[in-house]
């Protein structure tokens, strides 16, 4: 075995019911809010900076999609909003809940779950936030300090893209470890290498 | 190796259930007496804007104001989505400027009535530099210039059984409503002027609702009526406005 496969090797800690249950729970909400965000964002696939942005004014990034303005944004608010509070609720419980064995991964895995756990997901939320009009009414400097609703759009765009990026790493990491059982564990919290039962 | 659940855990779950259940429908009549739950709260969707709905009217209990900027930050630009209405009615007003438009006022008011556009510039107007946010992503920055809703439902002597207020376009089958905390906000206005000039027919000629806090969407276009309801139900398909009957959720405050 290379350096590489050593360095993605799992210990193999059985996760608690805790940590596998919202796993899954955040893997379906994320995937509502992935498919979701993509209806409401191919409404408009232009990115600003700052407070406004329309066709007609400078962008930022010209996305390259097509503007698909068939009503799809309409059930993809909907379910974009349902999966968010599924998400953050779920989060919640986690955050309270759940003791994950940090102790079993190496320090670059430590580090990138730390950052999306406690640095993603919080912008995520932050710059969601920032992008209604009521919840700024109430709380203006959301979105002041992130230069303006189209600059929350544009981070809110670009921290999702990372996110995305972090599930293909860790799906790869999962598959390179040995997929069929990393994913038994992570249902049923037996690490079942050798069909060993607890 | 499972062990039959003993009837002591039987009971306790049961009884567990049955508050979970009772606490549920205790938390689900309170949040209809205080008016948190939308019309469009049917499904799984509706859960979830309930829940946003829900949250933010208790954020915004004090009357929050939705930011104003600087005349510097008006936008050049400002999109028109849709074309104006096509019917006759709407072509007879529009040639003759308005002069023989009037918004009707009825439904739960002691006065309904009919306002002419000499009579709604007559009253104290409000003028704001807002925001607009379209559902679609973009947003542009306009002044605002029209008469506070409140002021004309005021007029009118809206009953205190009242929960929302419906406006109706003369663009056909184009309708939405907002609750009262929203027809009462200081920056919902009957506007007929953007940027110091008369609304042009893009921008929703003559009088067009401006929601300052709900995306683009809510801020109908072409006003013909005004009823105030307690029965939200009854219009179209109970859902509370034509939004969710084409898949967009009533309320827009996002």
């Amino acid at each position: 075995m290379g350096p590489l496969s050593d360095s993605i090797v799992v210990r193999p800690v059985p996760h608690n019911a805790v940590v596998r249950a919202t796993h899954w729970i955040n893997a379906l909400s994320f995937l509502g809010l992935l498919v979701s965000g993509i209806a409401i964002l191919l409404a408009h696939p232009r990115l600003y900076w700052g407070e406004t942005g329309s066709v007609g004014t400078p962008s930022l990034v010209d996305l390259p999609l097509p503007f698909v303005l068939t009503g799809q944004s309409g059930w993809g608010r909907y379910l974009h909003f349902l999966s968010a509070w599924v998400c953050v609720f779920n989060g919640v419980f986690y955050l309270l809940g759940a003791k994950p064995g940090f102790a079993a991964y190496q320090r670059p895995q430590r580090i990138a779950y730390a950052v999306v756990v406690f640095t993603l997901f919080p912008l995520m939320i932050w710059t969601g936030l920032a992008m209604s009009p009521a919840v700024a009414s109430v709380f203006p400097a959301l979105v002041d300090d992130l230069g303006g609703q189209q600059s929350a759009r544009t981070i809110h765009f670009f921290v999702a893209s990372a996110l995305v990026l972090f599930l293909l790493g860790h799906v790869f990491m999962v598959y390179r470890a040995g997929f069929l059982s990393h994913v038994r564990g992570m249902i049923t919290g037996h690490i079942a290498a050798t069909g060993e039962r607890a | 190796m499972n062990k039959p659940l003993s009837r002591r855990k039987l009971i306790h779950a049961g009884l567990a259930t049955a508050a979970g259940a009772s606490g549920l429908a205790a938390a689900a009549r309170l949040a209809d007496r205080y008016g948190l739950i939308p019309p469009d709260h049917n499904g799984i969707y509706g859960i979830g804007e309930t829940l946003t709905y829900a949250s933010q009217r208790l954020l915004m209990t004090r009357h929050s104001l939705a930011r104003e900027f600087n005349r510097s930050q008006i936008s050049k630009v400002f999109p028109v989505n849709g074309d104006p209405p096509a019917d006759d009615t709407y072509g007879r007003l529009l040639a003759r400027r308005f002069a023989d438009w009037r918004l009707a006022v009825d439904g739960l008011v002691a006065r309904p009535a009919l306002y002419s556009l000499a009579d709604l510039k007559s009253y104290p107007s409000r003028s704001q530099i807002t925001e607009q946010a379209c559902e679609e992503g973009w947003s542009s920055i306009a002044e605002w210039t029209g008469v506070p809703l409140a002021y004309v439902l005021n007029l009118a002597g809206i009953l205190s059984r009242a929960k929302y207020v419906v406006y109706f376009s003369f663009q056909k089958d184009w309708w939405d409503s907002i609750d009262l905390a929203e027809a009462l906000h200081p920056q919902t206005l009957l506007a007929y002027a953007m940027n110091g000039q008369e609304l042009s027919t893009g921008h929703g000629a003559p009088v067009r609702m401006r929601v300052a806090r709900q995306l683009g969407y809510k801020s109908v276009k072409y006003l013909s009526r005004i009823t105030v309801t307690d029965n939200i139900k009854a219009f179209g398909q109970g859902l509370g406005s034509a939004s969710p009957e084409g898949g967009y959720s009533w309320y827009a405050g996002i």
